[in-house]
């Protein structure tokens, strides 16, 4: 059996009280709301706290409100409720689409949006168990100070595995950050580095409370997503793509975010210019295609090779930028 | 150190001791003797150990035993009424929807959160909601004809 560690367990019955729990016990400390990535690193021992703070219930949250076309989501919310709630699908279809595609259904029954931004970065040489990393002398993101994937290196290589991140940043979402020195309001993506042993800017004992999503105006974006397993898997590659069009038919703005190539959601930057001021067509969504398949630069620490994962990204992003554009869908074979 | 706590197991409040960091699948099996759910994976990718929770179906190996107070603990075991197998398990067994049987427990309880809410699946339906239940013997045909079976047996046919 793989075990827990032995640790207690409170589930405080308001935000202050788990900031209190954490601000005490400190690194012994872990938050957990669904679990469901938490657990498992436990149960691997890349985790063990003494002490496991319950936050799922928190009052603070819970919740969906909108606010001047603003959607604010609790960070409790569930990721089968993103999946499903017609008040979310009608307005970010790629955000119900990215959450749908995480894991398994009785996953999403429990894991939360929260949890999802918060996902530990992911690696071959990590998620396994002890007695597995004990044979190969451990690596660099726990008990060891090589990395395994580039081991002449000075850093960790894991990379962000999130599937709603790469969407929230596409639709420019912030979050409410409550932590020991007051409440911040941070980008989604001001909340990632590129680091794979710290991937998270969070400070200790900050915890991430609600989500904030602006109206999605004229904005159109879809989320793909490439995996070894079709039923149930985190993303070998994961493309969010994000278009503004003006009325004549141009892209007034395009946000294109790539997860699982890197240590954090990396912006493709050279897609998103090429892709402003011209009109979605064929000759600018393959020019942009081939920008991303420049900017991917993923390292051999997930399942498939690096190649077919670079290949793949240029593949999705053309796949959803020909879907908003109302393109056919090209022939496999020639993708 | 055990503490005891009070879960609702299909439909019974129940007291058991056991430490915080105990799985429910822990629970259920060893403090429970309810070995209807399987362990198989242990890391949520199998789906063996699913049970539901508030009728929605979770991985009981992701999930603490403390956290589930206060909410409807669904096993295997609860299916039955009496002795009488529910129109679920009889569609299994007519159309050899369990082989070996290891993922049965499992995939009964993700199907049957699926017909409580769904009484006529289309097979896409099915296949989405049995996603995260892995079976290495049927190739899943059987199981997706059984659960298909007893949509027809509970509701009829679809007019």
């Amino acid at each position: 059996m793989l075990r827990l560690n032995r640790f207690s367990y409170v589930a405080p019955g308001d935000l202050d009280g788990a900031l209190a729990l954490m601000e005490k016990h400190g690194q012994d400390a872990m938050l957990m709301a669904g679990g469901t990535d938490l657990l498992v690193n436990i149960k691997q021992r890349l985790a063990t706290p003494a002490l496991v703070v319950g936050i799922r219930e928190l009052p603070e949250l819970q919740g969906y409100s909108l606010d001047r076309g603003w959607l604010t989501l609790g960070a409790s919310t569930r990721l089968c409720d993103i999946e499903h709630d017609p008040r979310i699908r009608m307005m970010y279809p790629a955000l119900s689409d990215a959450a749908g595609l995480i894991s398994a259904p009785q996953v999403r029954t429990v894991a939360t949006l929260g949890g999802n931004i918060c996902l530990d970065t992911r690696c071959n040489y990590y998620n396994q168990s002890q007695e597995w990393r004990r044979a190969i002398g451990f690596c660099m993101k726990k008990d060891s100070p090589i990395c395994r994937v580039a081991p002449g290196g000075d850093r960790c290589w894991a990379v962000a595995s999130a599937d709603t991140v790469p969407v929230l940043i596409s639709l420019r979402a912030e979050t409410t950050v409550v932590g020991p020195s007051g409440i911040r309001r941070v980008p989604v993506e001001s909340l990632y580095q590129d680091d794979g042993l710290v991937p998270l800017t969070l400070r200790f004992g900050e915890i991430v409370s609600s989500v904030h999503i602006p109206p999605p105006d004229t904005w159109t974006t879809e989320y793909a997503k490439f995996r070894l397993r079709q039923s149930f898997d985190f993303p070998l590659v994961g493309i969010a793509a994000s278009v503004r069009r003006d009325p004549d038919g141009n892209i007034a703005d395009a946000r294109v975010v790539m997860t699982a190539v890197a240590s954090y959601p990396e912006r493709a930057s050279g897609a998103e210019s090429v892709l402003r001021g011209k009109p979605l067509s064929e000759e600018s969504i393959t020019t942009a295609g081939h920008a991303v398949f420049r900017q991917a630069k993923p390292m051999d620490n997930t399942a498939g090779s690096i190649f077919h994962r670079k290949r793949m990204a240029r593949v999705l992003v053309e796949r959803s930028l020909r879907h908003i554009a109302g393109l056919p869908e090209r022939d496999a074979r020639t993708a | 150190m055990k503490e005891l706590f009070r879960l609702n197991v299909n439909g019974e409040d129940t007291d058991v001791a056991f430490e915080p960091y105990k799985t429910l699948l822990e629970v259920l099996r060893e403090d429970l003797d309810l070995t209807g759910t399987k362990h198989g994976c242990e890391l949520g990718e199998c789906g063996a150990c699913t049970v539901l929770l508030d009728g929605r179906p979770v991985m009981s190996c992701l999930y603490l035993a403390v956290e589930a107070q206060n909410k409807r603990i669904e096993t295997v075991e609860g299916l039955a009424d009496r002795g009488v197998p529910s129109a679920l398990q009889t569609a299994f067994a007519r159309t050899g929807g369990a082989q070996c049987g290891y993922c049965t427990p499992g995939v009964l309880m993700s199907a049957t959160a699926l017909l409580r809410e769904n009484t006529h699946p289309s097979r896409d339906e099915i296949k989405e909601a049995l996603a995260g239940n892995l079976c290495r013997c049927t190739g899943y045909i059987k199981i997706f004809d059984a659960v298909e079976l007893a949509a027809v047996e509970i509701t009829g046919p679809e007019s």
